[in-house]
């Protein structure tokens, strides 16, 4: 059971997407897990082929929980040994979040107030099938309702016309982000940086852009900030990259996490991966991607524990600053306010122009502020030439 | 294609991309990033659908015009001459 995130403590394994006999190629999916995250696809980091599960459909297990055996190519018949290789858990090696949190992980309490224990998967089926939850016997652990007791009951009836249901248990990520944001003020010493940047150039290069668009081509604002970003966090590796076991660990690639907020309450930021070598319209791609279905309650596992840096803007309706709380273990994360007309020196004379507030809250345990300041200005620098994006 | 049944189109197109709300119950004159709490990538999957639904042109310049459901009823009716 890999650790998604630094507030993840177990997970519940609610799907085998491959089968004992499979062959299993690295970043292959092989399993669902539901997190408070939503359903997560667990990536393989192993070439070889599946022996067997060793955890049952439905149950619930600590992060560092062997999943599976696979057997390798020309490796050894798999043995139940706790050594043999375990599907999905993050190798040790070059992947920064180990399988197990460095911080204690604070145990997962039952949702409170709740006559019935379902888990969010169960009741999202139940939902879309139109079961009663009153209806459930749960034969989960704790007598918790699970997908299992939601299709026996719905195998009774006729099948309802899916709901149109959030595939989210938004108060379970309220508390996974809880967990993770207290854990951060708790140990992260941040500093705060701020610059107003004058983007007339970028939204008129982004408007003649889209002019000469269909809109299913069409760029978001979004897209140039990752890219500018990432190009400025090649010059800056002390901001991209993880800090565990007490010193700060640079990463090679560059995988900007980007918020995307979810209605009704909630966030996640998975990783765009290598976003400096994506072009903008491979950027946008992939973000239309990651929102749907980051919104959908499916994402793949790398996504969660790859982000190297966290990007979160406010888009266009907003304020002017957002000052983020870095995501441990990460060390940085840039926020970018609404871009809105204000009053802005140019020759030494007052003109109205965009303007739009870049924020980087620190960790002074990796970087200094003086740093920090030289990523805002490069940032701002590669947004006056967006076509060089 | 009638006015009314672009008005169920957009409603749907509305539907489609914030599954959680409901469009039919607001205003048509309110706007629907506030009223449904849309962003600008929602806002980008509605004029998608628009378009390809509908096979109007809808120019970025115009997209102030599809901030209501009145609006874009209004606006897609003008495109297609009604």
């Amino acid at each position: 059971m890999p650790s998604l995130g630094a507030d993840m403590a177990a997970g519940t394994l609610v799907e085998w997407l491959k089968k004992p006999g499979d062959a299993v190629r690295r970043g292959d999916t092989i399993a669902v897990v539901e997190t408070q995250k939503g359903a997560i696809e667990i990536e393989t980091f192993e070439d070889g082929i599946l022996d067997r599960p060793l955890v049952e459909v439905g149950a619930k297990v600590p992060v560092g929980t062997p999943l599976a055996f696979i057997r390798t190519p020309g490796g050894p018949p798999a043995a139940p040994a706790p050594a043999a290789p375990a599907v999905a858990a993050p190798p040790p090696q070059p992947v920064p979040v180990a399988p197990v949190p460095a911080a204690p992980a604070a145990p997962v309490p039952p949702p409170p107030g709740e006559a019935i224990r379902i888990s969010p998967a169960a009741r999202r089926m139940a939902a879309e099938r139109g079961v009663a939850l009153a209806d459930l016997k749960g034969s989960g652990p704790g007598g918790a309702v699970i997908s299992t007791d939601v299709e026996r009951a719905a195998g009774a009836r006729p099948e309802a016309a899916p709901a149109k249901r959030h595939g989210l248990d938004l108060a379970e990520m309220r508390k996974a982000i809880a967990a993770a944001m207290a854990r951060s003020k708790r140990e992260i010493p941040h500093y705060y940086l701020s610059h107003a940047i004058e983007m007339t150039a970028a939204l008129d290069w982004l408007r003649a852009a889209n002019a000469a668009r269909q809109p299913p081509e069409r760029l978001l604002l979004a897209v140039l900030l990752l890219k500018a970003v990432a190009l400025a966090l090649e010059q800056f590796p002390e901001f991209n990259g993880f800090y565990t076991d007490g010193a700060f660990h640079p990463s090679e690639g560059i995988h900007i996490g980007t918020a995307i907020a979810i209605r009704g309450g909630g966030l996640v930021a998975p990783a765009i991966r290598d976003t400096d070598e994506k072009t903008l319209d491979q950027l946008m791609t992939a973000l239309r991607d990651l929102v749907a279905r980051t919104r959908a309650g499916r994402l793949r596992s790398s996504e969660l524990f790859e982000p190297t840096i966290t990007v979160s803007s406010l888009g266009e309706r907003g304020v002017e600053s957002l000052y983020g709380v870095i995501y441990p273990p990460q060390v940085a994360i840039i926020g970018f306010g609404t871009p809105a007309p204000r009053p802005w020196a140019v020759d030494g004379r007052p003109e109205v122009r965009s303007v739009m507030n870049a924020t980087l809250s620190g960790d002074h345990r990796a970087s200094d502020g003086h740093r920090g300041a030289l990523l805002l200005l490069e940032i701002e620098r590669l947004l006056q030439h967006p076509e060089a994006l | 294609m009638t006015r009314d049944e672009i008005r169920r189109a957009v409603i749907e197109g509305l539907s489609n991309i914030a599954p959680e709300t409901d469009p039919a119950a607001i205003a048509g004159h309110a706007d629907v990033r506030d009223a449904l709490d849309i962003d600008s990538m929602d806002f980008l999957n509605f004029v998608i659908r628009l378009h390809e639904q509908l096979r109007v042109d809808i120019p970025e310049a115009d997209y102030p015009k599809l901030l209501t459901i009145d609006g874009a009823t209004g606006y897609v009716a003008g495109k297609l001459g009604l």
